[in-house]
């Protein structure tokens, strides 16, 4: 079977930098970070008072008539508005293709959080017949797709993925498989996440995982720095619009860059800790270059999933250096958390994206709080400036507890 | 405020409606394309204003703001 290209014809994104991509990728090469104190709820009484928070967001109504945007849980809405963006860059409609050939993947590490408290006060309180009757179809991880498949009319492939912080990685890579095997023309792809909440970041600080520099939010996340001290929530969306590259081009959408390879494995080794040598990763990264035929020395660029845990960024960077070998030192890697803080299951989508922007812009945005490097984590970061470096292959790596792995491999186009 | 004022208000917030707009005779599918999910919601909001329990069987009977208007003054003596 000939297998398919597969392009990226749009890109739109939200998160602590900004709530358009262009904002946030100014903000990113000039290594703003996008980490601040709370500002949406109390959280006098929270382990941890800062994230990787949006500000000012406002859904529009075109989107989600104003009478059912309380019901719908803030990542079905982040969705949207990214989706809209990457949708609207693309030029792609429900009679771009056969409307059963454009589907939506979703990737989402938790679903509806906010309302399941939300919705669990009211139970406790009042009692099952005051339970909303969209509590249900708030919190679902697939109501993303779903709204979106409803606002635009896309009757494909229709889910959401789920593996923790590497869901919307797995996401655009079976969006990516979908298409590369000829089952749909387009897939609107990536992941969102929204969180922020007591219950969760209750949870994330009670495993350890979770930074406490509350006094200094914006130096908080220092992947790789020696004073990192865990992992900083963000919250956001990263959707990217999937085709078939000869029917994208037929059409005359305009092509950002390709995806040419997809690895996904297991550590099988811990619940929430990654394999200190990489037992896991290597074979990941090994089967997206595998995949695309890709000499692993043309690949110039890594956006790591490095999320500023002590053990984790150790454990990545081990990796790559099995994976490239002496190529390792000469590429250059980079973790955006420094600056968006960890965007759970949207991240993979998110970081996808800044893969596709340096790629296509030949900028690199860095690792910022990069001041004492870690003797343990010995690559080129792109400390603390972005780079202008002209290069042909980005690597997206993301990771996540249960022991699973994503890589996603993109071409310059 | 009368019964048929704070059941348009109610709706009024509910759908994002003006007030102006729904009078005694609005229907609530027809008019208010509103579906049954929409309508369970609504009916939560008005046993919660009214203090009264609207069982289920008989919110089929309740299709305009005047039927829960009659409604709501037949329970509420």
């Amino acid at each position: 079977m000939q297998l398919q290209r597969v392009a990226v014809t749009g890109i739109g994104a939200i998160c602590g930098l900004g709530n358009t991509l262009e904002e946030i990728w100014a903000n990113a090469i000039a290594g703003k970070p996008g980490i601040s104190t709370i500002e949406r709820q109390d959280t006098s009484a929270w382990p941890v008072t800062f994230a990787g928070e949006v500000k000012n967001f406002k859904l529009s109504e075109e989107l989600m008539p104003l009478k059912e945007q309380d019901r719908f849980d803030l990542f079905n809405q982040y969705a949207l508005h990214a989706g809209d963006e990457a949708i609207r860059q693309a030029g792609l409609t429900k009679d771009s293709y056969e409307a059963s050939r454009i589907g939506v993947v979703l990737g989402t590490g938790l679903g509806g959080f906010p309302h399941i408290e939300m919705h669990h006060k009211t139970f406790l309180e009042k009692g099952a017949r005051r339970v909303s009757p969209f509590f249900i179809p708030s919190v679902i991880p697939n109501m993303a797709p779903g709204l979106m498949a409803i606002h635009y009319g896309f009757r494909g492939v229709n889910y959401s993925t789920a593996s923790a912080c590497a869901s919307s990685a797995h996401a655009i890579g079976t969006a990516a498989m979908e298409i590369m095997l000829g089952r749909q023309d387009a897939v609107v792809t990536g992941g969102t996440e929204a969180v922020i909440t007591p219950y969760t970041i209750a949870g994330f600080a009670s495993m350890k995982a979770l930074s406490k520099r509350n006094e200094e939010p914006a130096r908080a996340s220092r992947p790789f720095d020696v004073g990192r001290d865990g992992f900083i929530m963000g919250e956001g969306a990263g959707i990217i619009v999937l085709e078939n590259y000869e029917k994208a081009k037929a059409r005359g959408a305009r092509i950002i860059a390709e995806v040419v390879g997809w690895g996904a494995t297991n550590d099988a080794y811990h619940i929430t800790s990654p394999h200190p040598e990489g037992e896991g990763t290597v074979p990941c990264m090994q089967q997206a270059l595998t995949q695309a035929g890709v000499a692993k020395e043309l690949v110039g660029y890594i956006n790591a999933h490095g999320t500023s845990t002590p053990v984790g960024d150790v454990a990545e960077t081990n990796a790559i250096k099995r994976v490239f070998g002496d190529h390792a030192k000469k590429l250059a890697v980079s973790s955006t958390k420094s600056m968006t803080g960890h965007l759970l299951g949207a991240a993979g989508g998110l970081e996808s994206i800044f893969c596709i922007k340096a790629l296509e812009t030949g900028i690199l945005p860095p690792t910022i709080n990069l001041e004492n490097q870690d003797p343990a984590c010995d690559l080129d970061y792109v400390a603390n400036k972005s780079r202008k470096v002209d290069i042909q292959y980005a690597l997206n790596n993301s990771f996540g507890f249960g022991g699973t792995n994503s890589s996603t491999l993109f071409k310059k186009v | 405020m009368e019964v048929q004022d704070k059941v348009i208000k109610l709706v009024s917030e509910a759908t994002k409606m003006d007030a102006a707009n729904i009078s005694i005779n609005t229907t609530f599918v027809d008019d208010l394309n509103l579906d049954s999910l929409d309508m369970v919601e609504l009916m939560m909001k008005m046993e919660d204003e009214f203090g009264v329990e609207i069982p289920e069987d008989e919110t089929e009977n309740l299709k305009s703001i005047g039927d829960v208007v009659n409604y709501l003054k037949t329970k509420s003596h």
